[in-house]
């Protein structure tokens, strides 16, 4: 019964924000708007019995993910309006439904054609941290160092794209530095 | 009507998905495209974690982690390219994006 308003309740939230997320012209209430979305997916997480996911989904999502856009927003002019594609609405509207609906028979045909046997069940009387624990250090545990050795490569990349020339600030030069700035950059990019 | 099963969640995955697709489709702000894959990511994760529950597998989850560790490196690579193509020219618009002229 509880389980049944969380669901459809949290299930309401979730369509709403990310409906905002793709319709609103502001990049600002974009950004909030999936900020909010992403924490009311972990909702689900949580009645699913995932909590560890729950939990990862809101430090890594809205905690580092979310920060980061909010960062990154202030190189950008997200004051402006945010223009949109003039197409046919009802092709992008089916195209999209026909791709999820197929994604999602991808996902159940498997489990229709032929029975699934869990290969990891869940132990009794085992807390789902204690459970994510034991299957990600003994069997994925080769994914898991690869996946910590793609989070350093993506920290170098950001580190050595983002802050080139971050002693140089537009806000804080007159007019002729700025030209200057640029008939350099012209140079260099030539 | 009550007893939440798999095919709710799966359905509402579908729906998340549906509205991320329209996103990626319909956007021309790069930054906004972005969100839009945000989307798509979380949807597929909302999917494994049901199955996961309801087939009593762990696997699911598993996926679902390295899911989001995939999107946060995609996020810092992505926002750092994003930064240094906006220094260069003005705007994060796709259109904008043909240095080709063909």
């Amino acid at each position: 019964m509880f389980e049944a308003i969380a669901f459809y309740l949290f299930a309401f939230l979730t369509i709403a924000m990310f409906y905002i997320v793709v319709t609103t012209k502001q990049a600002l209430y974009a950004l909030t708007a999936l900020a909010a979305g992403m924490i009311f997916i972990s909702a689900f997480f949580f009645i699913l019995g995932a909590d560890f996911l729950g939990a990862v989904q809101i430090i890594v999502y809205t905690g580092a993910v979310m920060a980061l856009y909010a960062f990154g927003m202030m190189f950008f002019d997200s004051t402006r309006d945010v223009k949109e594609k003039q197409g046919n609405k009802f092709i992008v509207v089916g195209l999209a439904t026909l791709a999820a609906v197929l994604v999602v028979v991808i996902f159940a045909a498997p489990m229709l054609s032929e029975n699934i046997v869990a290969f990891y069940p869940q132990l009794e009387g085992v807390g789902n941290t204690q459970q994510v624990g034991l299957v990600l250090f003994t069997k994925y545990l080769i994914p898991f160092e690869v996946a910590a050795v793609m989070l350093l490569v993506a920290m170098v990349a950001g580190i050595v794209l983002a802050g080139k020339k971050m002693d140089l600030s537009l806000t804080l030069m007159n007019a002729e530095e700025i030209e200057e700035a640029e008939e350099k950059n012209k140079k260099v990019l030539s | 009507m009550m007893e939440i099963g798999l095919n709710h969640y799966l359905v509402l995955s579908t729906i998340l998905f549906a509205i991320g697709l329209v996103g990626v489709m319909r956007r021309k702000n790069l930054l906004l495209l972005f969100f839009a894959t945000e989307i798509l990511l979380n949807s597929v994760n909302i999917a494994f974690a049901a199955i996961s529950h309801y087939y009593g597998d762990l696997t699911g989850q598993m996926f679902a982690f390295f899911v989001i560790a995939i999107a946060a490196s995609e996020v810092a690579v992505g926002l750092g390219l994003l930064i240094v193509w906006f220094k260069r020219h003005g705007n994060i618009d796709l259109d904008t994006m043909t240095s080709m002229r063909g």
